[in-house]
């Protein structure tokens, strides 16, 4: 396998166009054809909130080594519409290439690039000498662009027809146009474009899921057994996978009338003993705040990703960003231990849903998994999740048909680290009450000050079992050099760029660590405190406008970050971005 | 089977002397008693105001919710254990108020729930405001030039979301709203019982004595419960007479019968371990 890009051995596409044109679906099919011909790849949308018209992109990029993020610049760019050359060709790899519709009116002094080339194909006439729709244009030049860096053709098609799978005249159409596409470059271009993906047929097994993806297969991992949400971007397409897997995975999956209903449900469901789920972004979790202490106060474990996206209120409904980490940590009246944890890339997704679930259960907590819109609707390939790393531990949960104990069973029996045993409802010789109101033991009301002390001090201290369990999972990730120039401390997302803006910097003689912050509550401060030792300069790396991550560790560590790299316009950065903030300040 | 004294707490009743919930309390441990149903066997869940003490005064399963929120945690339980008898309580803020939103949408899903609604026609443990079913030109704190807007009809409300079973009852007929309560109970899917129940220190109006002149019961009024539109015209009825009994009922699919695999085992007893992802991952690959 073999990959030749122009600046490094990655090659970057862009394909552009209107709402409705298949953007998406086109660009991580010809993802999944690059990743099953061996290569590692990345794939990113950008879109508007509308369904027609408007401007909407997919950059994917393709390398033989591991990548973590798109690239500063594209290489091929695939214009199905004038508006994609405008607005993109800017974003090009001097010596890059746009593959457009020969019918495509480009005006006087229009297409002002001189340093790339020009590879019009006949998209609109090859789709009509099929009888094909004008979606499947996006089809042809994928063929095309599948010509032009000598990938084989016949792995798209492959992509195509599972793509297409039961609908046999439909993927036999569209198997045609990447032919016709890639017929026509190859012999009106050759090998003229010096980008190459070719594949040696040696492949290894990889999936290419989006952060939705995984945390959805994590959850039906974990034992999931209801999910109850409302749409919202980014965080639908959970709602999407599992509803269409309800029946193989026996999930209940609704779609409340709302996220006070949906976060509602999963404490109903988690009270009588499943393990549930519901997510959203930050206008649902406004919406689910009073539920959520709800489950603190009647101690019902529950998980719940937020999806983030730039705000205040509605904000950029399509976009990302970082801006609710600190609304996550303090959100609900009262106080409670929770757990907040920011996955990074897609593994993270899987792997840290499934933790959530058992630390729910193993302290009657809320769980959080803080993702953005850039995390979950990214596509990334990796290796197929190892479903037996995390092992199911629903922690003090009794699963006995009868209580027989002499004492009479207390739902919120104050023990010594807090967490007092859980039964189902309907277990005989028992009843189980919770209680929204600060209760007793046996979780009748009370507002005796003694009582109420010692119900605070009991939940006081499942906090502090807790604490000492996230400092031994990996709550703090570190990359790189040990002797760095420079420390790059970051959380979620940034994760990817910031992995690539290392590879750029080494490239470039600078020795660079990343530290990774995963658990942001508990806020692992011992872990923290060792990763941000030793010399060298220290950069915070946050998709928000006020440092959020930054005034945690100052509160919890006391440490001041000499640099700040701060990006809030709901675009993720670029790798170039952070290798620019490190260049500034060295 | 369980007892009287089975269903009996430790915790200190505060409801004031003489209001109606004793009557619905005690018609509620009557029903359970009589389709003996053991205390396990029962999950009860409460909202916010007077009614919501009711976990506290009735042995069974029990969660004390949040305001409003009864129905959606009421259906998943009953999804998640399809053996447990699920009874939601509300009061008339609770329902027809802030969880007025979830009200149609539980109706139009149609779970296999009871929901009993303590409708005092006022807000009694905020001392004293206006409720949604409070009537035009009521004075209460919260309106003392009297309430402006018109007062939300219950059960007019369900029938327009197709709830399957809507019924009324009367607290201070332990008999009727007993049998009532067994009825809703035992009916398979959503049975929703408006329970009138005087309020002894905010509501001055609708007291007992109102009600004792108004209400009779459909039962023996040569009512049809099967037929919607004499439902709709029974439940404008007010002034002069109130008709308490079961307006409407109709059997349809419940709403987990939409999940197949519901059937058999309930969910909660099934195990986690080994669940395979393996098939699910090759639409990935």
């Amino acid at each position: 396998m073999k990959c030749i890009g122009i600046r490094d051995n990655s090659v970057s596409f862009l394909i552009g166009g209107e709402a409705g044109q298949g953007i998406t679906r086109s660009g991580s099919l010809l993802g999944k054809a690059f990743m099953r011909g061996g290569f590692h790849v990345f794939g990113v949308n950008d879109y508007q909130s509308l369904i027609r018209g408007g401007h909407n992109f997919y950059v994917l990029r393709a390398s033989d080594e591991r990548i973590h993020s798109q690239a500063d610049t594209v290489d091929v760019l695939l214009a199905l519409n004038k508006e994609t050359i405008l607005i993109h060709e800017a974003e090009l790899t001097k010596g890059g290439a746009i593959i457009y519709d020969e019918q495509t009116e480009l005006g006087e002094g229009e297409q002002k690039r001189g340093d790339v080339g020009l590879f019009p194909v006949p998209l609109s006439s090859i789709v009509e000498e099929l009888g094909g729709v004008p979606i499947m244009r996006n089809t042809v030049s994928l063929g095309a662009a599948t010509a032009l860096v000598n990938f084989d053709v016949e792995i798209v098609k492959g992509v195509i027809t599972e793509t297409f799978a039961g609908r046999e005249d439909i993927a036999e159409l569209n198997r045609k146009a990447v032919d016709m596409g890639f017929t026509y470059a190859k012999e009106q271009y050759g090998d003229s474009f010096p980008c190459r993906l070719e594949s040696t047929g040696e492949t290894r097994e990889r999936i290419m899921p989006t952060g939705d993806d995984a945390v959805a297969l994590g959850a039906i991992k974990a034992g999931c057994r209801m999910y109850a949400a409302y749409p919202m971007t980014p965080a639908s397409p959970i709602l999407h996978y599992l509803a269409a897997h309800d029946l193989e995975i026996e999930m209940v999956v609704i779609q409340a009338e709302n996220e006070i209903a949906a976060l509602n449900m999963v404490v109903g469901a988690s009270y009588a003993g499943l393990r549930a789920m519901t997510a959203t972004s930050g206008g649902g979790f406004c919406l689910m705040t009073e539920a959520l202490g709800l489950a603190a106060m009647t101690e019902t474990p529950i998980v719940l990703m937020v999806g983030q996206r730039p705000g205040p209120s509605t904000g950029m409904a399509t976009y990302s960003a970082q801006g609710d980490l600190l609304f996550t940590i303090h959100a609900s009246q009262g106080e409670f231990p929770r757990v907040v944890v920011a996955p990074g890339d897609v593994d993270e997704c899987f792997y840290r849903t499934m933790e959530a679930f058992n630390l729910a259960e193993k302290y009657q907590i809320p769980a959080i998994i803080l993702t953005d819109k850039y995390l979950i609707e990214s596509h990334k390939s990796t290796e197929p999740f190892d479903s037996e790393m995390i092992s199911i531990d629903r922690g003090d949960l009794l699963i006995i048909d009868e209580w027989k104990m002499a004492e009479e069973y207390k739902r919120y029996r104050n023990t010594e680290n807090g967490v007092s045993p859980r039964i189902f409802p309907g277990t005989k010789g028992a009843t189980v009450l919770a209680n929204s109101n600060e209760h007793l033991e046996y979780g009748h009301t009370t507002s005796e000050p003694d009582k109420v002390l010692a119900m605070v001090d009991k939940r006081s201290k499942k906090q502090e079992a807790l604490r000492r369990e996230i400092e031994t999972l990996q709550p703090v990730k570190t990359f790189g050099a040990e002797n760095a120039d420079i420390i790059l401390v970051g959380w979620g997302s940034t994760k990817g760029s910031i992995l690539e803006a290392m590879k750029m910097l080494r490239r470039n003689g600078v020795e660079a660590r990343f530290v990774q912050v995963v658990y942001m509550e508990p806020f692992p401060v011992e872990a923290v405190g060792e990763a941000l030792k030793g010399d060298g300069r220290f950069m915070l790396v946050e998709n928000n406008r006020t440092a959020q991550l930054g005034s945690l560790i100052k509160l919890n560590n006391g440490f001041t970050f000499e640099h700040v790299a701060l990006k809030y316009d709901g675009r993720p950065f670029n790798p170039g971005e952070i290798y620019a903030e490190v260049k500034e300040v060295l | 089977m369980v007892t009287m004294q089975d269903l009996a707490t430790p915790s200190k009743n505060t409801w004031c002397p003489g209001c109606g919930n004793f009557g619905i309390l005690m018609a509620m441990k009557r029903s359970i008693i009589q389709l003996g149903l053991e205390r396990e066997e029962v999950a009860a869940i409460t909202g916010i105001g007077c009614h919501g003490k009711m976990t506290n005064y009735i042995k069974v399963n029990g969660i004390h919710v949040i305001h409003g929120r009864v129905l959606p945690v009421a259906t998943a339980i009953k999804l998640a254990n399809r053996e447990l008898t699920v009874i939601g309580f509300a009061g008339d803020g609770d329902a027809y108020n802030i969880g007025m939103g979830h009200l149609s949408h539980v109706a139009r899903r149609n779970p296999d729930i009871t929901f009993v609604v303590h409708n005092n026609l006022i807000y009694g443990l905020t001392t004293g405001q206006t409720s949604p079913t409070t009537k035009t030109g009521h004075r209460t704190k919260s309106t003392p030039r009297g309430v402006f807007e018109l007062a939300v009809n219950p059960i007019t409300q369900v029938l327009a979301s197709d709830a399957s079973f809507v019924a009324r009852g009367y607290a201070g007929d332990m008999h009727h709203l007993t049998e009532l309560f067994k009825r809703a109970i035992a009916f398979p899917g959503f049975a929703i019982v408006d329970v009138l129940q005087p309020c002894v220190a905010w509501n001055r109006i609708n007291t007992y004595d109102f009600y004792r002149e108004r209400v009779y019961k459909l039962e023996e009024a040569d009512h049809d419960p099967t037929n919607l539109m004499e439902a709709y015209e029974r439940a404008y009825e007010w002034e002069e007479r109130i008709p308490i009994g079961v307006f409407y009922e109709k059997k349809r699919p419940v709403y987990s019968e939409n999940f197949p695999f519901l059937e058999g085992e309930p969910l909660v007893r099934r195990s986690l371990e080994g669940i395979e992802i393996s098939e699910l991952l090759k639409e990935f690959s």
